[in-house]
């Protein structure tokens, strides 16, 4: 074994490491066993905490609370039906009427079980396609990279959401956002107004923290929707039957890893939209569709593994190209530039061990959210009955002090709230947050690469297009832009 | 609030012409033909274009069926959900105007209370909750992060 690996090992297996592993384990259940709070949020709100530790102690922390959040909101979903997180919402009828019929622990075991598997899935086609995509990357120019950027925006706001003409809105918007302050290539001072404090920009954590926590509290608050009420009756051992089912399912298995990490590698597309279509495929190819519905583990098992395998997939562009595969990673990349272990091919060559304990953590978590997801189902009913009206305004206070953490500015609390109302306003309107989180994360980077490569060609665009990578990505990229117009004159 | 895609539309249309115009003035890179104005720029169009499509199809979608320009939410007519938001309101900005002067246990505490008792959390139980709450907070950001979280009027007895 390399010294590289040994490395890896001893900085995973490091006890301060151990610690905050377990930790975040447990805030990653909870958070995605309380409905309303998603794995998206539990990431923004590990952000501040994990703005204090050294980087692979931070990594491990939001790996694991992302990996055991996606598994833990099938729990609310089983037995309230109410999804836990969005990415549990796909088969959350079906894991309901599971439980109506009396096989929750199937329900919830399945969920467990095979998210665990999709979740290792996801890893080794991590553990062999980043290294193997990074150094094809080495190659790149700003060209290239500008691109790929292009292509990864694109596709977050034409594949993964349903207006994409809403989804360009808020990219455009994100991007603006990111082009505040001086961090630009003439260091002009932008869109300040003579504010001292938008010199350096606005924070990516406040936005974050806001766009995806604070808008989730405004709802709940103005909501004001009852307590659910929980499905009485005992939950047996949930372990029992799963190799039955691995037996009976390998396909679905199989198929739910593969299309879960391949949405999850797609920018802007995550866990939830891997759900979904992982459920879809699962009715479509099923030999008894029409069970479907009626409290049928086929739909469970196929896209319980796919929401997880999707959170490793995410990480392959987030780590080679610094392109979020959704919007935890988004905010991962984030936390990665502020622990200067930027994201790109050269972090796969220059620092080896980083990404091989990136690799560790990920099976670790897959691993101990086992034993850790079996507890957590065993105290469910006691976590369901957390009162919300106590739990949101403690959330909001920790995430005013969060925003503050970062740079001890009561700007950044403004721009946090700020973002928390916008995002609420802009969701209600059908306009997607996900663009404009991605606008962003990748602001600074295209307009980098645009205008280096505009420098290098001599204001030239078809230089955009002259060497062979560039001219195919550019081309897939168009591509992705015509579609629609393409599918509307194809219909005709 | 839900605006009809028509006024969003509008709405962007004359932002990216502000835009458009106010990128006018940034300088470009010593030497070069690019600079700070090209991605703004590019944005702006971009919002333009985007916002005439909006502003079209709402007016097509009002003109076949008629909805508002604005809707406003359920919630605008509950008085509780009304009061609700404006508590929430409220709380953030005694925070950022007060947490200097009175401390942030004290503006903690109150922040929670208040938000916890407009989400129907009988007094009794809101008040203990939000200062334990607030001091569990407390000594995880100042304590254990050394986040300077102010002392305000309760510098005295600072531990």
């Amino acid at each position: 074994m390399s010294s590289a690996w040994l490395q890896a090992f001893q900085m995973v297996f490091e006890p301060y490491n151990i610690v905050v592993m377990l930790g975040a384990s447990l805030f990653g259940l909870f958070v995605g066993a309380v409905p309303g709070l998603t794995a998206t949020m539990a990431t923004a709100l590990l952000v501040p905490v994990t703005f204090f530790m050294a980087p692979i102690p931070a990594i491990a922390a939001m790996v694991t609370a992302t990996a055991m959040a996606i598994f833990s909101g099938d729990i609310p979903g089983c037995l309230l039906r109410m999804p836990g997180t969005p990415a549990s919402a796909a088969y959350t009828d079906e894991a309901y009427a599971m439980t109506r019929k009396g096989m929750a622990e199937i329900a919830l075991g399945a969920g467990l079980v095979f998210s665990a598997v999709g979740g290792l899935f996801g890893t080794a086609v991590l553990m062999v396609a980043a290294p193997t995509l990074a150094d094809f990357a080495l190659k790149f120019s700003s060209f290239e990279y500008f691109w790929l950027v292009l292509m990864g925006l694109t596709c977050a706001v034409f594949i993964s959401s349903d207006k994409p003409l809403k989804g360009l809105v808020t990219l455009f918007l994100g991007l603006l956002i990111a082009s505040v302050g001086l961090n630009n290539p003439a260091a002009y001072a932008r869109f300040t107004f003579g504010n001292t404090e938008l010199l350096g920009g606005i924070g990516l954590v406040p936005v974050m923290i806001g766009a995806f926590a604070v808008s989730e509290i405004i709802r709940y608050v103005v909501d004001m929707a009852p307590e659910a009420l929980i499905v009485e009756g005992h939950i047996g051992n949930v372990f029992k039957g799963m190799w039955r089912l691995a037996v009976k399912y390998p396909m679905q298995i199989l198929r739910g890893s593969v299309l879960g990490t391949i949405v999850g590698a797609l920018p802007g597309a995550g866990a939830d939209i891997a759900a979904w279509m992982s459920y879809a495929m699962s009715k479509k190819f099923s030999k008894e569709p029409e069970k479907f519905g009626t409290g049928h583990v086929e739909g469970i098992v196929e896209s319980g593994s796919a929401n997880n395998s999707a959170l490793a997939g995410a990480w392959i562009p987030a780590l080679v190209f610094g392109i979020p595969g959704d919007s935890i990673t988004a905010i991962v990349i984030g936390v990665l530039y502020m622990k200067n272990m930027n994201p790109g091919p050269t972090l796969f060559t220059v620092n080896p061990q980083n990404i091989y304990a990136v690799y560790l953590l990920f099976i670790i978590a897959n691993l101990i959210m086992i034993p850790l997801g079996f507890l957590c189902i065993k105290v469910a009913k006691r976590i369901l009955k957390v009162p919300r009206d106590v739990l949101m305004p403690v959330i909001l206070l920790f995430c005013v002090v969060g925003a503050f953490a970062i740079n001890n500015t009561a700007f950044d609390i403004g721009v946090m709230l700020i973002a928390g109302l916008v995002a609420y306003l802009l969701e209600q309107n059908g306009f997607p947050i996900t663009p404009l989180i991605l606008g962003v994360v990748l602001g600074g980077m295209l307009e980098e690469n645009l205008v280096s490569s505009l420098i290098k060609s001599d204001g030239s665009l078809l230089a955009f297009f002259g060497r062979p990578i560039a001219a195919t990505l550019g081309g897939l990229t168009f591509a992705i832009w015509l579609w629609p117009l393409g599918r509307k004159l194809l219909r005709r | 609030m839900k605006f009809n895609d028509a006024v969003w539309g509008a709405g962007m249309v004359v932002f990216a012409g502000a835009l458009l115009w106010y990128v006018q003035g940034f300088p470009t890179i010593p030497g070069q033909k690019v600079g700070p104005a090209v991605l703004p720029g590019a944005l702006a169009v971009g919002f333009g274009v985007c916002g005439a499509i909006l502003l079209v199809r709402g007016l097509r979608e009002r003109a076949a069926s008629g909805v508002a320009w604005i809707e406003w939410p359920e919630w605008f007519g509950s008085m509780p959900q009304l009061r609700a938001f404006a508590v929430l309101v409220a709380v953030n900005v005694l925070y950022l105007v007060a947490v200097d002067r009175l401390g942030f246990v004290i503006v903690g505490t109150i922040y929670l209370a208040a938000l916890m008792m407009t989400l129907r959390v009988r007094a009794s139980r809101a008040l203990p909750i939000a200062l334990v709450m607030t001091l569990v907070i407390h000594y995880a950001f100042y304590k254990l992060l050394k986040v300077p979280l102010p002392w305000g009027v309760l510098q005295a007895i600072a531990w």
